[in-house]
């Protein structure tokens, strides 16, 4: 008798449960239909589609036609704009992250201390961030042009031999690297700051009392507390960096050499520019695909060994109150 | 005192970081005013005399300038709705109502925010192609209804949702309110800030971006200003006028800054709340 009792008014509940669920699980597939949709017909079709044509070749009008791993072994083995198309990405990337990472924080530790006109000064950081790639491009070019840009001008008024930048082999690569500072510290810049207003202050004071320098208290302090921060926007930045294109495809594409985008001499042919060519110039669709998954591959397995490698460097620490 | 001395050098030290990142700004405003002769002076002028205004009309008139405007406008406008609009009601799913499931399927939607996006846009080109929208602004625009990296935006406005007090949704369900009521007319007018926030990043996304144009427009009816402006640099960088090139930039760069100085700090607040918790 006892045992029905309690049975009874559980069962219940437990059924009640389980409908109310099936009905939240409807509700919120619809919530989340246009996501889904979207993930259906834009990325996971597309992914399983490449996949597939990687091993195809396929020439846009005829259908794709299997020829197993040739096109991974042409890439690897024939094509030596693939390991150039590398090398230049992994040079840029080599510069770029390091010298991104540095230049955002020193910028939000800037910003975080308390002078005056520090909204205007965060604004005119991150402006550069929304201007649209395509004017700070053509803006860079100007800037960049050898005889007449700025760069150079401010070269000599320092006393320093004037550079060849976009039209040199040697400097192309320095070039855009400057553009991609500038247009590009603004989003780690923010994120950086919003990192060290979550610093608690309590920890500086406890360093005050014991007589640490602003050198010591950066460096055991702030910095640990930001390599979480530090971690997402450098896993984030890569990601950008190895799909590095709009604007080698638009700065480096000079009628000095027939206005094809990736000189002088091969010296800005990002992987990118080469995969885009493959695909919508040659409409080589399957060894497109092929370099699509390969890209994807290399940041899988540099994303997966930078996480594996947070475990030595990323400092989660415990706030305790 | 020590503390003062060191506000002193922080200060100095954002005058000179800030004049290095303000100077390409001047420079593209005063090459646009420069009559072409004073481009090639050496050191230059940095001030032009005569200011030629007359440069911007010049460019803004040796391309369809308005037609790639009207296209911009059109494909922002009704992409950064839309976007805006699917992705508030998948982000009110992933943060308001309790399934089995759900962060699994949320673990995804974090992931795909780290997928290249090489490996999606052959296939989707050819879809495009196979229904005949290549050529038309369609692919800028449809894609855009279906949440198309709308990760970021799912994810910040998750994070928005998460904050509004359970308890206003569990008193309107209890008064009878169906789960699309909670949202229309709870949760979605409390984010109104968020919202535009989004809306607003979006915009400025479609209005800059280059690939998709590039991939999918053929004539230049059609080009955005973004394209158009890269047809515009194909054709004048020979004759080297830059001082027509640097006003189109200038006309093309204004509405994006105007739109983030207007809605400065809630887009700060937005791109900073990406990191934490990222």
């Amino acid at each position: 008798m006892s045992k029905t009792f309690s049975l009874l008014p559980h069962r219940l509940s437990h059924r009640r449960v389980g409908k109310t669920t099936v009905r939240n699980m409807l509700t919120a597939l619809v919530f989340i239909s246009p996501w889904l949709a979207g993930f259906l017909i834009f990325t996971l079709y597309p992914a399983v589609a490449s996949a597939y044509w990687s091993f195809c070749q396929y020439a846009a009008m005829r259908p794709p036609k299997w020829i197993g791993l040739s096109n991974y072994t042409y890439l690897v083995t024939k094509d030596h704009l693939f390991y150039t198309a590398l090398g230049n990405t992994l040079y840029y990337a080599a510069f770029f992250i390091p010298l991104s990472t540095i230049l955002a924080i020193g910028l939000a530790v800037l910003l975080n201390t308390r002078v005056r006109g520090i909204s205007f000064y965060r604004a005119l950081f991150y402006v550069p961030s929304i201007v649209p790639l395509i004017c700070s491009a053509i803006l860079w070019m100007w800037i960049l042009n050898p005889q007449y840009g700025l760069a150079n001008a401010v070269l000599r008024w320092v006393g320093l031999r004037p550079l060849g930048w976009l039209s040199s082999p040697t400097w192309s690569k320095p070039g855009l690297l400057l553009l991609g500072l500038w247009a590009g510290v603004g989003n780690p810049m923010l994120i950086y700051l919003a990192g060290l207003l979550n610093i608690p202050q309590a920890l500086y004071e406890a360093a005050d009392m014991d007589g640490a320098s602003g050198l010591r208290k950066f460096w055991h302090i702030t910095l640990p507390l930001l390599t979480p921060v530090m971690f997402f926007n450098i896993v984030t930045i890569f990601i950008a960096t190895f799909q590095y294109f709009t604007e080698a495809y638009v700065m480096t594409a000079s009628p000095q050499w027939g206005g094809v985008p990736g000189g002088p001499m091969d010296s800005t042919t990002f992987y990118m520019l080469v995969l885009y060519n493959n695909a919508f110039k040659y409409f080589k669709l399957g060894y497109a695909s092929a370099m699509a998954w390969i890209l994807l591959v290399v940041v899988l397995v540099l994303t997966l060994l930078l996480f594996r490698s947070s475990r030595t460097w990323v400092h989660y620490a415990e706030m305790e109150a | 005192m020590q503390k003062r001395s060191r506000r002193i050098v922080a200060h100095i030290s954002l005058m000179i970081v800030g004049l290095a990142f303000a100077l390409p700004f001047f420079w593209l405003i005063t090459s646009s005013l420069k009559a072409k002769g004073q481009l090639f002076m050496m050191p230059p002028r940095w001030i032009p005399d005569p200011i030629m205004w007359s440069n911007y009309p010049q460019a803004l008139t040796y391309i369809p300038f308005f037609t790639y405007l009207r296209n911009t406008i059109v494909v922002a406008l009704f992409s950064a709705t839309a976007n805006t609009a699917a992705c508030s009601l998948v982000a009110y799913g992933f943060a308001r109502i309790r399934w089995p499931g759900r962060n699994a399927v949320f673990v995804v939607v974090i992931a795909i925010m780290m997928l290249p996006y090489a490996v999606r846009i052959i296939p989707e080109y050819v879809l495009f192609s196979k229904l005949r929208l290549v050529g038309g602004l369609g692919p800028l625009m449809w894609p855009f209804a279906l949440c198309w990296g709308g990760e970021y935006l799912i994810f910040l406005l998750r994070q928005f949702f998460l904050t509004i007090p359970m308890e206003l949704s569990d008193s309107a369900r209890i008064d009878g309110c169906s789960e699309f009521g909670i949202c229309f007319r709870i949760v979605l007018p409390l984010s109104k800030p968020a919202l535009a926030t989004v809306w607003i990043m979006e915009f400025i996304w479609h209005w800059n971006n280059f690939l998709r144009p590039l991939i999918y427009l053929n004539d230049q009816r059609d080009y955005t200003l973004a394209l158009g402006l890269y047809g515009f640099l194909a054709q004048r960088q020979l004759e080297a006028e830059w001082h027509l090139l640097m006003a189109a930039a200038v006309v093309t760069t204004l509405p994006v800054i105007v739109l983030f100085l207007v809605a400065q700090r809630a887009f700060i607040q937005g791109i900073s709340m990406t990191g934490i918790k990222g």
